[in-house]
């Protein structure tokens, strides 16, 4: 697959390539606690090979107070590690998505990703798990009557533009997968009965593999899709092309057709 | 080793749970193995079953954790070695309920064989991983392995849960009651303290395991909706009928999971204080301290079951809130960590009388696991980078250092230590120590380089890297490295099968308290007397032992 091919290559074994706002933060947390437990964990082992070879013994048990400091010290890291790392939670989770971002819908679905966009309504139209049909172009169950779902358009691919923040709302119609794009440093699960929000905003066009990260049956390991970060005039006329279509043949034969 | 079936006495107990975990282990590791070597060479057909399809795979996956967690890491460090020195360390003659010791380890055998016998049925073994989330574990015409391995699945751990139960009411009203007069709170052994710790934990989790279990076997037939929300479609049916939340699932799964975690650590943690003490002949400093972090680690264990759930769609500040108590527990840790460190330290391990026997040598891999694994704990513990982390190999790595390593160290630890009351003799030395420098290269070789994978971003539970994470290639070397460590970890612990077999029957015959140890469990039949001493009286330089045993009584000491 050209699109697949297209995907960065990870030749190291490292964060791949970071793609969004966010994740730089991300990386950087990342890397300060790698080299924190790093550090202590190289000299813990230092501290039990020494005790190995030391032949010299100690009469009465050394010292409480560098056992003291180095405890005060630990409980100083774990402090220093909850507290930035819940800044950078509480960045990306408590707020909302600003008032601008682009809505997409997630759905999962044994086992194949779906993305729908609300089209210039700006609305998603209702679906209903006994309209589902995929053979017949409705994967996602729209609802004919509705008439925002008139111009959704339904993609297997994530084609979303650069430096826009995007709201993500998450479904599944089966079982529980997991949404993890390891470029945008994103995972969250998508749960049948939920709908889930996270936002983010992708910064460098590229494209990224989309994996599924929570088991959800046979064919878990195949439900991947791409998310290919454009510029934003590329992505206007990306969706442009698709409305067209999805409008055009709804004036020919009255119905929505994928 | 004379083995009888059908006993109630504890120590012949314990033998047969260590042979029950020690097959569920053998079992458990082949199937690893098979894991390792598809996933190197996915499309190599196997020798004596051919092709492993995408299901195969995850039922290894489920029918691995499954052993693993429950058959091994549950039984062996907790309740089997309860049943062979708990009554002893205490001072008292049996456990408190000698039949009901034995009820529960014919239902755990029971569950055994009812877990296996899920391989055997159409469609084979549940592929949804050990911890079963619905609506996969659910709705049966989820996935292949869904229908009758997931309701023997079911029946076995409810089963299990119920000799769990048994086996921990005995071991607290054993503890609670039958301690000999003088045995205070202040002079138990360390694994006293920490079997005390699990065996609370695991009444009060496994009940709650036991009600989850019960809730989705009721969802899978009685036509119930706890976890299957409205509307829900799976292979083009319809089958939610009222409006369950899946989420409960998961809050009920994980309030007993990771309790169940410390329930696999927190002996190993008691066993490797009284093996440092008596190897390095140094008291446990601040033993009052060490005995308030166990409990404090088992108390905190159950409050910080959301951060398996950051990412699951639980309320952010939710996430918070857990991830505050996660943290807090890496305090207790640290403060055994560094008493153990120092005690090591100050006993000058080559110095004076300290030794490096067998059971001492995996006492401080245990440590060196426990460091590791424990130390990526509060990395994990952040939901900003556990939402990057969360269900890679990472991950993975973590708890197969933290829990499964440091755990089975511990496992190897206490069977080499306390082979000579289970069969009178004692293992080959150096066997052992060759087994122990083999499992340690190996172990560190298979879990560490994980971590790598997982930071790549590789998730589990892939059988292959195909479409779009073949840009994953560049772990396929790595991949390849951890499954020739992996099989040459296997192969050592046939060092380890060996030694037993043979020290069991031919081993040389153990002299009496062949460690020169303190606690009751290496007390001379005779001696009843009543217990006046702390557990580690070592470094008592009057006699030319240099150490008093818990059985010596105050007035022959002068």
């Amino acid at each position: 697959m050209p699109l697949e091919a297209l995907c960065i290559a990870q030749s190291h074994l490292w964060l791949p390539p970071n793609g969004s706002l966010h994740g730089l933060a991300v990386d950087r947390l990342m890397r300060w606690n790698l080299i924190a437990i790093c550090v202590c964990c190289l000299a813990a082992h230092i501290w039990l090979i020494a005790a190995m070879l030391r032949r010299r013994r100690r009469e009465q048990t050394g010292s409480t107070a560098l056992r003291w400091t180095l405890l005060t010290a630990l409980c100083a890291m774990y402090l220093w590690m909850a507290v930035t790392a819940q800044h950078l939670w509480a960045q990306s989770r408590y707020a909302g998505p600003s008032l601008e971002a682009m809505q997409v819908e997630v759905v999962g679905e044994q086992f194949q990703w779906y993305f729908r966009y609300p089209g210039p309504d700006a609305a998603f139209g209702s679906t209903r798990p006994n309209l589902v049909d995929a053979t017949a172009g409705n994967p996602l169950g729209l609802d004919s009557r509705d008439a925002r779902g008139q111009d959704d358009v339904v993609s297997s691919v994530l084609v979303l533009p650069a430096g826009r923040q995007v709201d993500l709302r998450l479904r599944s119609i089966d079982v529980i997968h997991g949404f993890f794009v390891p470029g945008m440093r994103l995972k969250e699960n998508t749960v049948p009965g939920l709908v889930l929000h996270v936002h983010f905003t992708p910064a460098t066009p590229g494209t990224y593999p989309i994996l599924c990260s929570q088991v959800c049956g046979l064919g878990h390991e195949r439900m991947q899709a791409i998310l290919s970060v454009v510029s934003p005039a590329e992505f206007e006329a990306w969706l442009a092309a698709r409305e067209h279509v999805r409008t055009g043949q709804r004036d020919t034969t009255g119905a929505p057709v994928q | 080793m004379k083995l009888r079936l059908f006993t109630t006495r504890h120590r012949a107990l314990g033998n047969l749970y260590l042979l029950l975990s020690l097959a569920a282990v053998a079992i458990g590791t082949l199937l690893s193995l098979v894991m390792r070597i598809h996933r190197v060479w996915p499309d190599t057909p196997l020798p004596f079953y051919g092709l492993l399809n995408p299901e195969d795979y995850l039922a290894l996956v489920t029918m691995h954790g499954t052993l693993m967690i429950f058959f091994v890491l549950t039984i062996a460090p907790q309740i089997a070695f309860a049943s062979l020195v708990l009554p002893e360390q205490i001072g008292a003659r049996s456990m408190a309920f000698p039949r009901l010791n034995a009820i529960a380890f014919w239902i755990a055998a029971a569950a055994l064989l009812v877990l296996l016998a899920a391989f055997f049925v159409p469609k084979g073994a549940p592929i949804s991983g050990w911890t079963s989330y619905p609506p996969l574990s659910a709705i049966p015409a989820a996935g292949p392995g869904e229908a009758a391995g997931m309701d023997l699945w079911l029946a076995s751990i409810g089963l299990f849960c119920l000799s769990s139960w048994l086996a921990a009411v005995n071991m607290l009203a054993t503890i609670l009651g039958e301690r000999r007069a003088g045995m205070t709170w202040s002079r138990l052994p360390m694994t006293v303290w920490a079997w005390l710790v699990t065996s609370i934990l695991t009444l009060l989790v496994f009940a709650v395991l036991l009600a989850a279990i019960v809730l989705l076997f009721s969802d899978r037939h009685f036509g119930s909706s706890f976890f299957i929300p409205a509307g829900d479609l799976v292979n083009g049916r319809i089958v939610g009928r009222g409006d369950g939340s899946p989420l409960l699932w998961l809050h009920l799964f994980w309030f007993f999971g990771h309790p169940e975690v410390y329930i696999a650590v927190l002996p190993g943690m008691g066993l490797v204080t009284s093996l440092f003490a008596n190897f390095a002949r140094r008291r446990v400093p601040g033993y009052r301290l060490m005995a308030a972090m166990l409990v404090a680690i088992g108390l905190l264990g159950l409050v910080v079951w959301g951060h398996h759930m950051f990412v699951s769609g639980m309320n952010p500040y939710a996430g918070t809130a857990f991830a505050v108590t996660t943290m807090a527990i890496a305090v207790p840790s640290t403060v055994e960590v560094l008493g153990w460190l120092s005690m090591l330290w100050d006993g000058g391990l080559r110095g004076g009388g300290s030794r490096f026997p067998t059971p001492m040598l995996f006492a401080l891999g245990f440590l060196s696991f426990f460091i590791a694994g424990g130390l990526t704990g509060p990395i994990l513990a952040q939901p900003a980078l556990d939402s990057y982390l969360h269900n890679t190999f990472f991950v993975v790595a973590h708890f197969h250092m933290v829990m499964a390593m440091a755990g089975c160290f511990s496992i190897f630890a206490g069977i080499y230590y306390w082979f000579p009351l289970m069969t009178g003799r004692l293992m080959n030395e150096t066997l052992g120590k060759l087994h122990f420098w083999l499992s340690i290269i190996g172990a560190w070789g298979t879990f560490f380089p994980m971590h790598f994978s997982g930071l790549a971003g590789e998730p589990r539970h892939y059988e292959r890297l195909t479409g779009p994470a073949t840009s994953f290639s560049g772990i396929v070397a790595n991949e390849r490295g951890i499954t020739s460590a992996a099989l040459f970890l296997a192969a050592a612990q046939l060092i380890f099968l060996w030694n037993i077999f043979v020290g069991a029957r031919r081993g040389r015959i153990a002299p009496p308290n062949p460690w020169q140890a303190t606690t009751l469990e290496w007390a001379p039949e005779s001696a009843y007397a009543p217990i006046n001493r702390g557990p580690y009286e070592y470094e008592i330089a009057v006699n030319e032992m240099n150490f008093y045993p818990q059985w010596e009584s105050a007035s022959k000491q002068e």
